[in-house]
């Protein structure tokens, strides 16, 4: 039962860091920009709902997509410029730009932390023989589940998800073929957008206290689990967040508790192993790549 | 005339280096600490240009030599009745070691190098985000490790009462001697090798080119030369956390590598010494000086702001331009029309 227990865990840990993964995968896939400013959407996400708490809940969520989405398009503005430069420049200018808007969150609210208690009634867990299951790990099991499916589905089954396809194979080629590429980037974002409103939502139901740092600290994880499943599809990007979620609280439950402090170095070193091993991710399927440096 | 241009590449920086420290001597006491920091700041950076500038593989992991060389060139520095008093369970070996100014620093870079080397074996095979991500794996691992074990060092405390050592004469001969092995390193046959590497993999390795062993010896010199960094570093602070040589310092070197431009000692050099200024400048400004008084908080702003300015609107660095491969514009046309995808496909 305990082990059981640990899976139902290690189950919710690693969809809330699956929904991350997914939206910093999306940005990947089509600009082949890595955006560490993602954690910043989910920050600006939940000082949204810090700041709606008294007004009704429709009211907050509405203003809540409303937010990210807007911090996402600007985003897509703000790394315009990029397109051309090397994926080393890029990496560290989003860096930047996260770490900027850390900057002006904690000018505006302090390090303190501020409450944004949102739907408490989905923290309580229910007993299902003898385990105890939070509401919130099973809305973000099927939230998370519905968003990926939708974004398959919209990037296999529509125009627009053709068009980024093809953006994201052949940026050049999908250009020069009329493919507007732009419209593609900028549709790439909104759904970036909607994702990670999702995701900050499930967030906030647990851990409701927003630092300016509060979306930093996910996209950390997420992204080593974006790398480690394998950034070309969404789905192995997707199953590697959800993979060191998951890993990450398996293992802290199984080491012995004076070896716990050393949690972090035994997931990195794992990290590491699985990246030598394989380095174009662990779900993706085994083909010789030419890495281009 | 390549001669010429290769001497004015070291002599350039050094000099620049060189008017800080000058600048810095004259300047009054509070002053002159932000100068030594800055000069130790170019050390530390100079360090990053020899493997990222001449690899084109980005390390998020080079503070994690910077960390054991600090605490290396720290713990041998300090008597062993005040170790033992932070840390009472440190191997005798460490606490018992108790050595000079310089020989702490050669230390320093001996520790930096071994741990560069030990780690680059297995890494030095990755490229690209998967290296990134590594790397930046290394400094999470060197950082719960020094943190936690307090056998190797202080642990979450704090070591202190370190000597000051790192005076303007110190900072500068050690920022001056990292140019010197960094330019000499670049213009060696190991340095062509891997910068012939990092423009085309393929065509190096073609042309036999071990890719692997020439990032594995810019990985060692640039950890031995960030160990180094870390020594002078906390000569110059005193004292030393774990904290200190983590994610700000990574994110800030990384920053002023970039800033300045990856490709050239130049970048490394300006990039370090004008990012340092401007944080100390601010830092004054917030304090209220010369009727400039900024609410706190403004720094990191201003800061965030010009990073992002100049890393989105000149991506290649402010001297990207001073050291770009002499190519008529003709020439360049010709050699872009047979590869027309080189740009994309790279991207």
């Amino acid at each position: 039962m305990n082990a059981l227990q640990t899976v139902v865990d290690a189950v919710a840990l690693g969809s809330l860091f699956a929904l991350v993964a997914m939206g910093i995968a999306l940005i990947f896939g089509v600009m082949r920009l890595v955006n560490f400013a993602h954690g910043e959407l989910l920050t600006a996400g939940a000082y949204a709902l810090f700041l709606t708490t008294e007004l009704p809940l429709a009211v907050s969520i509405a203003v809540l997509f409303a937010t990210v989405i807007a911090f996402a398009l600007a985003t897509e503005v703000a790394v315009r410029p990029l397109r051309a430069a090397s994926p080393a420049a890029m990496l560290v200018t989003t860096f930047a730009l996260s770490f900027l808007l850390q900057s002006v969150f904690l000018l505006v609210w302090g390090s303190q932390g501020d409450n944004a208690g949102i739907l408490p009634e989905l923290n309580r867990a229910a007993d299902v023989g003898g385990l105890r299951i939070r509401w919130v790990t099973v809305a973000s099991i099927g939230v998370g589940a519905l968003l990926l499916v939708g974004t398959a589905l919209l990037l296999n089954r529509t125009t627009i998800g053709l068009e980024m396809r093809a953006a994201a194979h052949d940026f050049r080629t999908a250009r020069l073929l009329g493919v507007r590429t732009n419209r593609v980037i900028r549709f790439a974002f909104l759904l970036a957008g909607v994702l990670a409103a999702a995701a900050t939502l499930m967030l906030v139901v647990q851990r409701p206290l927003v630092t300016p740092v509060y979306g930093f600290q996910l996209v950390i994880p997420a992204l080593v689990g974006v790398v480690v499943g394998g950034l070309d599809r969404l789905t192995s990007a997707t199953l590697g967040g959800f993979a060191v979620g998951f890993g990450t609280s398996v293992l802290g439950d199984v080491l012995p508790s004076d070896g716990r402090v050393f949690l972090p170095s035994v997931v990195f070193a794992l990290v590491i192993v699985v990246l030598l091993a394989r380095p174009s991710g662990l779900f993706t399927r085994a083909r010789t790549v030419v890495e281009r440096v | 005339m390549s001669r010429v241009r290769g001497i004015s590449e070291l002599a350039g920086p050094v000099l620049l280096l060189a008017l800080v420290a000058l600048a810095g001597s004259v300047a009054s006491r509070s002053v002159a600490l932000e100068f030594r920091s800055a000069l130790v700041s170019a050390t530390i950076v100079i360090a990053l240009y020899v493997f990222v500038g001449n690899s084109g593989v980005v390390s998020f992991g080079h503070v994690s030599f910077v960390a054991v060389g600090a605490f290396a060139a720290g713990l041998v520095s300090v008597p062993e009745a005040l170790k033992l008093s932070v840390s009472p369970e440190l191997y005798p070996f460490i606490a018992r070691a108790e050595v000079g100014n310089a020989a702490s620093l050669a230390i320093a870079a001996a520790v930096g190098g071994v741990y560069a080397f030990l780690v680059g074996v297995p890494l030095m095979r990755l490229s690209g985000l998967a290296a990134g991500i590594a790397t930046f794996a290394v400094l999470e691992i060197t950082h719960n490790v020094l943190r936690n074990w307090p056998r190797i060092g202080p642990g979450a405390k704090t070591l202190s009462l370190v000597p000051e050592t790192s005076g303007f004469l110190q900072v500068t001969i050690g920022a001056v001697a990292v140019a010197v092995i960094a330019f000499a390193y670049q213009r060696s046959r190991p340095g062509r090798l891997l910068r012939a590497a990092r423009e085309d993999p393929a065509a190096a390795q073609g042309s036999g080119v071990n890719i692997h062993r020439q990032r594995l010896v810019a990985f060692t010199l640039s950890g031995a030369l960030a160990g180094f960094g870390g020594g002078l570093l906390v000569h110059l602070l005193g004292s030393i956390t774990t904290e200190q040589v983590y994610l700000d310092l990574t994110f800030i070197t990384l920053a002023m590598l970039i800033i300045g431009g990856v490709s050239s000692l130049w970048g490394a050099v300006v990039g370090a010494l004008l990012v340092s200024g401007l944080n100390s400048f601010l830092a004054e400004a917030e304090k209220g000086i010369g009727g400039l008084d900024l609410p706190t908080g403004a720094r990191l702003v201003t800061l965030g702001t010009l990073m992002a300015a100049v890393l989105l609107f000149r991506p290649g660095g402010i001297v990207s331009r001073a050291q770009a491969p002499r190519v008529s514009p003709a020439l360049a046309r010709r050699l872009a029309s047979l590869r027309p995808f080189a740009r994309e496909r790279a991207s």
